[in-house]
């Protein structure tokens, strides 16, 4: 356990003393910023707009949670589809690039040990990019009352989200030593994830099910609208121990190369 | 103490090593030599661990590499071609986590690192970025990194190369006091810094050993020069027997 402390605070001060970290973390809260200010003016351009027609059953369907934290979590999910790949494409290919995958796999360190080590590196730098968000719901309570058990579900959501973005891009990075073959080809299997249930209207009841099923995106608008559901829960765990124990293999089979 | 015994190792269908076995005890210093290509590095990242062998064993301190990994692993401080160095990290910062995934217990991280700092002359540099620092220093964190955990074995690949002369005098002795109750591999181009350093000889060409024997008995009345080329050029066969004479 403390190696994998050890290889996780490596990770996260490698990202902290490169530019990438300050980056990331203005362009995502710059966007995020930028957005939930758009979804504020329109919930209050409703609100006016309903009060000025007296339109009564307009206003009482006006609620935060869903005019303005919904689609905000949804659009912070597109900006981790693209950033996250950018975090994780260094976690091996740098070090196959670099000779450190030397030091690594000659020094006492298990696989395992190094893969964990890497997955809760860039978990935490990711934690911090959501919780560091969170700015955006408490503007919303200090002047509103949206539903906190709605918007926890949706932090979870988002947060599941992204170790299934992480653990997806740790395994695209393991399988090169090209950054950038490992950020597009983890941008593709991630998007992929998000646009595979697009043609389930009209594909046919079971194939519509199981795309359904697949993609990311229908778990995750569960969970926004306030539904932990196991269904979900295992669906996200399985996807996240499946890349995990791909990385490790992959990690394991490059001594063989 | 190191034991190779026939290693063979393929990339594909390509036959990079072929029954490769040499020994090398506790105190002796033990010159690995050949030409470019002959198979130095991947016997090197064989018995490090780094790769496994098709066939053949290699014992570090009577643990098998290929059953006891992880032991063979504490044991062995290594030094590749290329220093294994993040360039982000400062030299103390970047030892302090090599140490860390050496095995080194926390408390006696700082006492490791003042040591190998101090042996490899890289106290006044210790708060630089590694990045920063020039080959020849670059080149002595890689060697610190490869001591902070006090190894029984050191494999060395190419410790010299990149340094001015008077760092490669530096080095040479530094590796020497090191051997004391240590065994240590090292693989060079250097003909001159075997003849100093080492008191064992393995030459390696095209993938076999072609001789193993102390370098007392091999440079009997000639020089380590003439010796290598004869192994090499018998080898190469009769064609390249020509190219080579005029060169000895």
């Amino acid at each position: 356990m403390k190696y994998i402390w050890v290889i996780a605070k490596k990770e996260v001060h490698s990202l902290f003393v490169s530019p990438i970290a300050y980056v990331v973390l203005t362009g995502f809260l710059l966007l995020g910023g930028w957005f939930f200010f758009n979804l504020l003016f329109r919930f209050n351009y409703l609100l006016t707009l309903y009060t000025s027609f007296q339109n009564l059953g307009g206003v009482q369907g006006l609620n935060l949670n869903e005019y303005v934290i919904a689609p905000l979590l949804q659009n912070l999910t597109i900006i981790l589809l693209i950033m996250i790949p950018l975090i994780t494409m260094r976690t091996f290919a740098e070090e196959k690039k670099s000779g450190t995958y030397e030091l690594l796999l000659t020094s006492p360190l298990t696989v395992t040990q190094i893969v964990l080590g890497k997955f809760l590196g860039c978990l935490s730098f990711i934690l911090v990019m959501i919780l560091l968000t969170g700015i955006y719901p408490a503007i919303l309570f200090l002047y509103g009352n949206p539903e906190l058990g709605i918007l926890a579900s949706g932090y979870l959501g988002l947060f599941l989200l992204s170790v299934v973005f992480v653990s997806v891009g740790l395994f695209t990075s393991s399988l090169t030593e090209n950054q950038i073959v490992a950020a597009v080809s983890c941008f593709v299997i991630l998007l992929f994830l998000y646009i595979l249930s697009w043609p389930a209207e009209t594909t046919g009841a079971a194939l519509g099910e199981i795309l359904k099923y697949l993609s990311v995106v229908e778990h995750f608008s569960e969970m926004v609208k306030g539904l932990i559901d196991t269904k979900d829960l295992v669906y996200f765990l399985t996807l996240i121990l499946l890349s995990l124990f791909l990385t490790h293999r992959c990690v394991e089979a490059s001594r063989w190369q | 103490m190191v034991e190779v015994s026939g290693l063979t190792k393929y990339y594909g269908d390509l036959c990079a090593i072929q029954d490769v076995s040499f020994a090398v005890q506790r105190g002796e210093i033990l010159g690995f030599l050949g030409p470019n290509g002959a198979g130095k590095t991947t016997t090197m990242r064989i018995i490090t661990g780094f790769m496994p062998a098709n066939q053949g064993t290699v014992k570090v301190e009577n643990f098998d590499v290929q059953t006891q990994s992880r032991e063979v692993r504490k044991r062995i401080g290594y030094l590749p071609e290329n220093p294994p160095v993040y360039s982000h990290m400062t030299v103390s910062s970047y030892l302090e986590f090599v140490a860390r995934i050496k095995g080194v217990p926390k408390k006696q991280v700082r006492g490791s690192l003042e040591r190998v700092l101090q042996k490899c002359s890289l106290t006044e540099v210790a708060s630089r970025l590694i990045g920063h620092l020039s080959k020849g220093y670059r080149q002595r964190v890689g060697l610190a990194q490869a001591l902070i955990h006090d190894p029984p074995v050191l494999i060395l690949d190419e410790p010299t190369i990149g340094l001015d002369p008077r760092q490669i005098i530096e080095i040479r002795s530094l590796i020497k006091e090191l051997a004391g109750d240590r065994t240590v591999i090292l693989s060079t181009h250097i003909l001159p810094e075997v003849s100093q350093v080492c008191t064992k000889v393995v030459i390696i060409n095209d993938g076999r050993v072609v001789v193993e024997k102390n370098l007392k008995e091999l440079t009997q009345g000639v020089t380590l020069e003439e010796v290598f080329l004869r192994y090499i050029s018998r080898e190469n066969g009769e064609k390249e027997l020509e190219n080579q004479r005029p060169l000895s």
